[in-house]
């Protein structure tokens, strides 16, 4: 039996989950960053307080980084509220969901814990558990040696090797180490060549104590450096003259790469069209997978107003999820047309400027009859305001009551002043974006906000994704 | 100086976009489909704020000067040469630099062969009294020495900046700009502050950002501050007639139009409707540059501003600045004044009040020293006896 607590209590998972998707508490095109923070400190503190459960549960969905820290932390932190079997979940879930977290957002979750003085038997469990999982702790040592060492002393915990133990407490006690990574920091101080074995966020620092021109030190660390490293520092090492980074674009993901592409001159893309737009397509065709040409006709209204600039610390990342989403859908669908709210159609060539006439897109892009219609846009319709709205409610009320289309509305951006998305109209599903890549997971989780789901059905999707998260850890530690 | 008769705005070739709003601030695009081509505006950026400007010989006079413009003719092929000889006369020797702060000459000036350098706002607040600006045309025996030698000097008024009024650097900052815009209506809690329209987009696009430079009037600084943030006009497009997509197309198509003919005609009704007294500063070519005054009725909404119009009177550059109550108080004073011919007595009978009464409205109005001391003196020891 639904109550109607249990109707809130689903609206507010579904809303904190949207936030937790997309706030990344840094400034947006419409608020800054004190507002974006001080509204997800609220959600946090509003779901912690109480919906516990479901606060920790939503862990395992594809929430945004920053999140997922912000949670653990906040998990740890009131330890004593729990009870015992909520802790013993939780602790699963946390073990689970940081084995997925990149290395340096962990090592802040730790130095955030420090300073925030929690040091009880779980969280030194987690930290210990997390640690003893970490590949190869000499890296970790080199080159994240400030947390490394602070999460040791926080754990209580002994590193692993006399050498390492030197290394971290006692750095004068050796004239030597055996370990290669560890003796190329030592003769880093000294030694130019030997700053090249290093990580590329090590290796930056001495290159600039010992004056090494940037040129040729992006030229020759330009190994050493990761994935995502090369893609970000690709164009800054052609402006400094060194040679080619050589960023694979093939294999980067794609909100990323459309981020990169959208980040460079539109000469440069027109000039390498062919490669940008192959790399965009491969990417776009492996987040796909099994799901390739299985949406039938699908149309799309994307947002390339002004407002997708986003802010100057995200820059462009509202287009870039458009973009991103454009090529993941063309994937998808098994026929596809994307309508660009500027009107523009080379995708490539996209760049933020106009006004937001979303109403008359979704007009447009009805006109094409699709079975889904997916609107890709931070919500602010403004040519004429509220038309699409209006759109949608007269769609669904008076033409398409039997829902023949199915609409999905995306929104990158976290709404500060409605602790939500922005949503385009009560008749239409919104939900957060931060990859492209997680859309089709999205898109089912939106229909939980479309049919009003009761709670029992969304607690039991949450524990469906934490056993398949579980899963999926204990498989990496396996292959490990 | 030729002085045209009285006309409204003509906005012709300008259309009204759909409204974007934040907070107080409701901001009006206005689009051209065919941009003017010869005529072309960039904005000049003072580094010093406190522009001094010096209007002839003698002791100069503060004032603010935000940003000056700079504008440019051209004709297809041959710029210079249509106008070069006209504008080639350039007497005015270039503005000496006068301690830190930067000295102007006057406020419209040519500059060089084909531009002319003018400073909007320092105009149009100098034109709400340059109208009267020789004083009493007729030296009748009340008025002071000084009123009758120098005029209304010194004009000084007081406004605001831009980025004082609460929420417009915001509201800036977020619009999205439609392309082909050229102008922008700004309201303050729907109470229309200024409008702004520029020849062609790139003009507008490159000038958004100095909207938050400009002067505005107590009440649009005001009314930003105190009002609560105002409503979007939002599209309802009823439903009960709409039987396919097309349906929904002409509805989604009248709601523009509506809004379009309510905004004219409703919102914006204070600027548009209303007729002007012109003046003439300058022309070239087939543009004209020109003031213009408001009727200065009390208790309505009075707009000065400066415009360049072609030959057709259709406005290629506008700039207006809304007037306080206690300016169009002021303004309609001194307009009844010069009705009158500067005659005292007279006045005062057009106003229904005896002539002590109308001594003591100028001298509270800030125009005292406009009088004779042993006249104002007279007038108010009969107010303080009880005689009129």
């Amino acid at each position: 039996m639904e109550t109607f607590g249990d109707l809130v209590a689903a609206d507010d998972v579904l809303l904190f989950v949207n936030a937790a998707i997309t706030a990344t508490g840094q400034r947006e095109f419409h608020a800054s960053a004190g507002e974006q923070s001080l509204s997800l400190d609220f959600l946090h503190a509003y779901m912690l307080g109480n919906y516990r459960d479901l606060y920790a549960g939503v862990l395992a969905l594809d929430i945004n980084d920053h999140n997922v820290v912000l949670i653990v932390r906040r998990l740890l932190e009131t330890s004593g509220e729990a009870t015992v079997e909520q802790r013993r979940r939780e602790g699963r879930l946390i073990a689970a969901r940081l084995a997925s977290l990149p290395p340096q957002r962990v090592y802040g979750l730790f130095s955030a814990l420090r300073r925030a003085r929690v040091n009880n038997r779980r969280t030194r469990a987690i930290m210990r558990d997390w640690l003893a999982a970490r590949p190869d702790p000499a890296l970790d040592a080199v080159k994240y040696r400030g947390a490394f060492k602070a999460a040791l002393r926080h754990a209580h915990l002994p590193p692993a090797g006399a050498e390492l133990a030197d290394f971290l407490f006692r750095p004068q006690a050796r004239v030597r180490y055996a370990a290669p990574l560890l003796e190329s920091w030592r003769r880093a101080h000294f030694e130019k060549a030997a700053l090249y074995d290093l990580p590329y966020t090590v290796a930056e620092g001495f290159a600039a104590r010992q004056g090494v021109p940037r040129a040729v030190f992006l030229e020759r660390i330009a190994p050493r450096m990761t994935r995502l490293e090369t893609l970000r520092l690709r164009e800054s090492a052609l402006r400094h003259g060194a040679g080619d980074v050589p960023a694979d674009l093939t294999r980067m993901p794609l909100t990323r790469l459309a981020s990169y592409v959208l980040s460079l001159p539109v000469e440069d893309r027109v000039r390498r069209r062919a490669e940008l737009t192959g790399a965009l397509e491969s990417a776009a065709r492996r987040a796909a997978g099994p799901l390739r040409g299985r949406w039938g006709k699908v149309t799309a209204v994307l947002d390339d107003s002004f407002s997708a600039y986003g802010s100057g610390v995200k820059r462009r990342r509202p287009l870039a999820v458009a973009l991103a989403c454009h090529h993941l859908l063309a994937e998808l669908a098994n026929d596809y047309t994307a309508l660009w709210t500027s009107g523009r159609d080379d995708a490539l060539l996209a760049f933020p400027h106009g006004p937001t006439p979303l109403g008359r897109r979704i007009l447009d892009a009805l006109d094409t009859a699709p079975s889904r219609l997916v609107i890709v846009s931070d919500g602010w319709d403004n040519a004429p305001p509220g038309l699409a709205a209006e759109v949608l409610r007269v769609w669904r009320t008076r033409l398409d009551p039997a829902r023949r289309t199915s609409v999905v509305h995306l929104n990158p951006v976290h709404d500060s002043g409605g602790f939500d998305v922005r949503r385009l109209s009560p008749t239409v599903p919104t939900a957060g974006i931060r990859d492209a890549e997680d859309m089709p997971a999205l898109v089912e989780l939106a229909q939980f906000a479309e049919g009003r789901t009761g709670l029992a059905e969304l607690t039991a999707y949450l524990e469906d994704r934490a056993a398949r998260l579980r899963a999926r850890a204990a498989g990496r530690g396996r292959t490990r | 100086m030729s002085a045209p008769a009285p006309s409204a705005l003509d906005l012709t070739g300008l259309r009204t976009l759909p409204a974007q709003v934040w907070g107080a601030v409701r901001l009006v695009p206005l689009v051209r489909d065919a941009p003017v081509e010869d005529l072309r505006l960039g904005a000049r950026a003072y580094d010093a704020a406190a522009g001094f400007v010096r209007t002839g010989p003698r002791d100069g006079y503060f004032s603010y000067v935000p940003h000056g413009f700079v504008a440019t003719w051209t004709k297809d092929g041959s710029p210079a040469a249509a106008y070069g000889t006209r504008l080639s006369a350039d007497r005015d020797p270039a503005p000496a630099e006068w301690m830190p702060l930067r000295v102007h000459r006057r406020p419209a000036r040519r500059e060089a062969r084909d531009r002319l350098r003018f400073l909007p706002l320092h105009l149009a607040l100098e034109g709400y009294l340059a109208l009267h600006f020789d004083g009493p045309s007729i030296a009748w025996e009340e008025w002071s020495q000084r009123a009758v030698r120098n005029g209304l000097s010194p004009r000084a008024e007081q406004a605001y900046a831009g980025a004082a009024v609460d929420g417009l650097a915001e509201a800036l900052r977020v619009f999205e700009i439609h392309p082909g815009q050229c102008g922008v209506l700004l309201y303050a809690a729907d109470a229309l502050a200024a409008a702004f329209v520029v020849p062609h987009p790139d003009d507008y696009r490159s000038l958004h950002a100095t909207l938050l430079q400009d002067l505005y009037g107590d009440l649009v600084y005001h009314y930003a501050m105190l009002m609560p943030p105002v409503r979007e006009f939002r599209a309802d497009l009823g439903g009960a007639r709409i039987r396919s997509l097309a349906d929904l197309r002409a509805a989604a198509s009248r709601q523009e139009a509506e809004w379009a003919e309510f905004h004219d005609g409703t919102m914006a009704a204070g600027l548009l409707q209303e007729t002007y007294a012109w003046r003439t500063v300058y022309r070239l070519g087939r543009f004209t540059l020109s003031r213009f005054l408001p009727a200065f009725r009390p208790h309505e909404e009075n707009h000065i501003g400066e415009a360049i119009t072609d030959e057709r009177g259709r406005v290629a550059y506008l700039k207006t600045f809304r007037l306080s109550e206690s300016q169009i108080r002021r303004g309609h004073l001194l307009d009844r004044l010069a009705a009158h011919d500067w005659h005292l007595a007279d006045t005062a009978a057009d106003f229904g009040i005896t002539e002590t009464a109308l001594a003591l409205r100028l001298e509270n109005a800030g125009f005292g020293s406009l009088l004779r001391q042993d006249v104002l003196d007279h007038h108010r020891r009969r107010r303080r006896e009880g005689q009129a």
